[in-house]
């Protein structure tokens, strides 16, 4: 092979591989229905350690994407809440993801709202990215054995946690 | 009386020195949103408007206020966003891609051109003389010259 074809195969591998990095770097698709949900460890919003889905292990888990500055999360919180207060127990939480937010922000937020189920914080926009989520407000619910069960990608109301979330979390059942 | 003047220059300026470095080595505003991005937007914050945006303004104003140099509050974005929010790539990792790559294209601009300037002075070197034309081409190439005869 002369210099130049060499030279010419060379190049296009190293744009290639660029692209390919980047498309790495970009991460899948995210979660789906039915697969394993990601369950790396985060800090506490509230600054005590590090918490993560894992430790939810045994609950339906309804992890919930949320961010101070974004007003359909508000418009949500209550709806949350309102949940956790009737189903919270040993077998269900919702778990809050506050994601791309200025932590004080963050956590002005969950005293404004009262908001008592457990929330972790996503500076980076790490885990939101690893869930595959598309903005903010977005909720996954999880099984106790760590499979996505249901997703909403916008905010939650009263419906719709009553018409497809508490089904699943009283009968223990799988659907979409 | 000039001699005086000039004293007086000297020491004012001289009293003037440390707070200018003072008002120099504040932070503002402008000079940090044209480095660090709106996280959610993907643009300089400097461009973004978005409610995510002027939140992370708000934070920086506030930390402006608390006489944070631009250094700490820098720190402190990173801190609450991630490596990330800063616009200028970091010096480790696939980051230093953005100050090599630059580098070496420049390198291999500059060999490329070396040798085809040396390929270029060999063939000039090392040609034949061009042959002179014969018979045909001779005469015609001596009409051709004759019409441009002034």
């Amino acid at each position: 092979m002369g210099t130049k074809p060499f030279l010419a195969v060379i190049a296009v591998l190293a744009v290639v591989g660029l692209l390919a990095f980047g498309l790495s770097k970009k991460g899948a698709s995210g979660a789906e229905v039915g697969s394993a949900a990601p369950a790396g460890s985060l800090p506490r919003l509230d600054g005590s350690g590090e918490g993560s889905l894992a430790e939810q292990r045994g609950k339906w888990v309804l992890v919930n994407f949320w961010a101070s500055w974004c007003p359909p999360c508000r418009q949500e919180s209550p709806a949350l809440q309102a949940f956790q207060d009737r189903h919270g127990s040993s077998r269900f939480t919702v778990l809050g993801i506050d994601t791309r937010d200025l932590s004080g922000d963050g956590r002005s937020f969950v005293r404004e709202f009262r908001l008592t189920y457990p929330q972790l914080r996503d500076g980076d926009g790490g885990a939101a990215s690893d869930y595959g989520t598309t903005g903010v407000p977005e909720s996954f619910l999880v099984d106790p054995g760590g499979r996505l069960r249901l997703l909403r990608r916008g905010p939650v109301t009263d419906a719709y946690l009553k018409q497809f979330v508490a089904p699943l979390i009283s009968a223990g059942g799988a659907r979409r | 009386m000039r001699r005086a003047a000039i004293l007086v220059a000297i020491l004012l300026g001289l009293l003037a020195s440390p707070v200018t470095a003072d008002a120099s080595s504040r932070a503002s505003l402008p000079d940090i949103e044209d480095e660090v991005m709106c996280p959610i937007c993907g643009t300089l914050l400097e461009l973004s408007t978005s409610p995510q945006a002027e939140r992370e303004k708000a934070f920086i104003r506030r930390l402006i206020v608390a006489g944070r140099s631009k250094q700490q509050i820098e720190d402190a974005l990173v801190a609450e966003y991630g490596k990330e929010v800063l616009a200028v790539p970091g010096d480790s990792g696939f980051d230093l891609s953005a100050y090599l790559v630059p580098i070496l294209a420049f390198l291999i601009g500059v060999v490329a051109l070396a040798l085809g300037v040396l390929r270029w002075r060999r063939r000039g070197e090392g040609g034949e003389p061009a042959e002179a034309p014969h018979g045909e081409d001779a005469a015609r190439l001596e009409s051709d010259l004759a019409r441009y005869d002034l």
